[in-house]
């Protein structure tokens, strides 16, 4: 009796989790699709026409969105009621085939300016998304002949990279030479704090999912990837200056993590795991023209699988908290501001056990393939 | 995704009971329901993933 009661909250509760934010999406875009044809119908209707006259932009919810989800070059913290930006303005580091390098700060390119042929770019042009993109131009305001310049510009993303690398140095060294100093003794402080998390990931993580007498070399990098994926996705979270940027929600950072795993998983691959993707045992040799191009597909979607999960994640959570925040602006009403703070504080919550679910997957996972690499001798 | 939320809570309610029938099992129930978990997951994001890149 229990047991199925158990059973059905947990699906209710499963299936309103995932129902609840695809419904939240699908309202606010066909609000914003609403929005867009009001916009070319040029029927302002009477709410609309009072937010133009008293000089406030339209909130498109979508645009508010994405704008907060992907990376950018200045870290913008507010718009004052008169229209100056208050932002911190990061540096922009160029290489362009026209003009060479250029280093500049991003508050000279900000809100449609040009410098020294550099700005941001809008829409499409030649077939490639622009938005966002740092395009160079020409004195007659053309794009050049060269193409997009390399970026390599210091942007929200890095800057958050950079400082939660520098803590977890900074953790960790002081930890390493406070273990030096005193030897294994009672934990104290920060230690305290640390030292079952390290054993968790030791204990519950590499030992059973890598053999006992092979996971010590591997202990490194499931530890740093366990600290850098959580210690980003809690900063993630935080929404005011040094924080905030969606670091583990950028697909390019997940497949950087997700191709070390492969790396290390396909270079520490033993004879066994070859021989299973090559010549399986138990399956006869006619069957080798489908189960051999399987098996190497398989070698690739499993760190595939591991890059889309962190992203889909992490920028779900992130989208769920926007757009529950963005209620208030759709309504445009006070009294929204009260379920929609609920249910935002409701979200964090779950976001901070998902930042560390997700952490804890990624290296289970990790742990998980590595060990599936080095397959012990039962059958010979 | 009414899938992928059935599929999850059945996993979350037979772990349950498993760990109900046998309390000292229940550190490897839940590694195994969580892994499972995560790939039901995977599969229902990834569909997520591709059709917000498709429109």
């Amino acid at each position: 009796m229990t047991s199925r009661f158990i059973a059905v909250v947990s699906i209710v509760f499963f299936t309103f989790g995932t129902l609840f934010p695809s419904e939240v999406l699908q309202a606010q875009t066909s609000h914003s699709q609403e929005d867009l044809q009001n916009e070319t119908s040029g029927e302002a209707h009477e709410a609309g026409g009072q937010d133009h006259a008293s000089g406030e932009e339209e909130f498109v919810a979508n645009k508010f969105i994405m704008e907060h989800i992907k990376d950018s070059h200045e870290w913008h913290i507010l718009t004052k009621k008169d229209g100056t930006h208050v932002s911190v303005y990061l540096p922009v580091i160029l290489y362009s085939k026209h003009s060479g390098f250029h280093v500049f700060s991003s508050k000279k390119i900000a809100h449609g300016h040009t410098h020294k042929g550099f700005r941001m770019g809008h829409g499409q042009a030649e077939g490639k998304n622009l938005e966002g993109k740092i395009v160079e131009v020409d004195q007659n305001g053309e794009l050049v002949e060269e193409g997009l310049p390399l970026d390599f510009s210091i942007t929200k993303n890095v800057f958050m990279m950079m400082l939660s690398v520098a803590i977890l140095l900074w953790v960790f060294l002081s930890l390493a030479r406070s273990y030096k100093r005193t030897g294994i003794s009672e934990p104290r402080g920060l230690q305290g704090f640390l030292e079952p998390v390290v054993v968790f990931v030791e204990e519950d993580i590499a030992i059973p999912n890598i053999r006992e007498e092979k996971y010590q070399r591997y202990m490194p990098y499931l530890l740093t990837i366990f600290f850098f994926i959580l210690l980003n996705n809690l900063m993630g979270l935080i929404p005011f200056f040094p924080f905030g940027a969606n670091v583990t929600g950028n697909i390019a950072v997940t497949m950087t993590l997700a191709v070390f795993t492969f790396l290390i998983t396909t270079f520490s691959g033993n004879k066994g795991y070859w021989r299973h993707i090559f010549n399986t045992p138990g399956v006869p040799v006619w069957l080798a023209p489908i189960m051999i191009p399987v098996e190497i597909i398989g070698m690739f979607t499993k760190p595939f699988a591991l890059m889309i999960r962190l992203f889909a994640n992490i920028t779900a959570g992130h989208i769920i908290v926007l757009s529950l925040i963005s209620m208030i602006f759709i309504f445009k009403s006070i009294f929204m501001s009260v379920p929609s703070l609920v249910m935002v504080i409701f979200m964090l919550c779950i976001e901070l056990l998902v930042a560390f679910l997700q952490a804890y997957i990624f290296t289970l996972l990790s742990a998980l393939f590595i060990g599936l690499a080095m397959p012990e001798h039962h059958h010979e | 995704m009414i899938g992928a939320g059935l599929g999850i809570g059945w996993i979350g309610g037979r772990a349950m009971e498993a760990i109900a029938r046998q309390p000292e099992a229940g550190g490897k129930i839940q590694t195994a329901m969580i892994i499972s978990a995560a790939l039901i997951e995977g599969v229902a994001l990834f569909a997520v993933v591709v059709s917000m890149m498709a429109t």
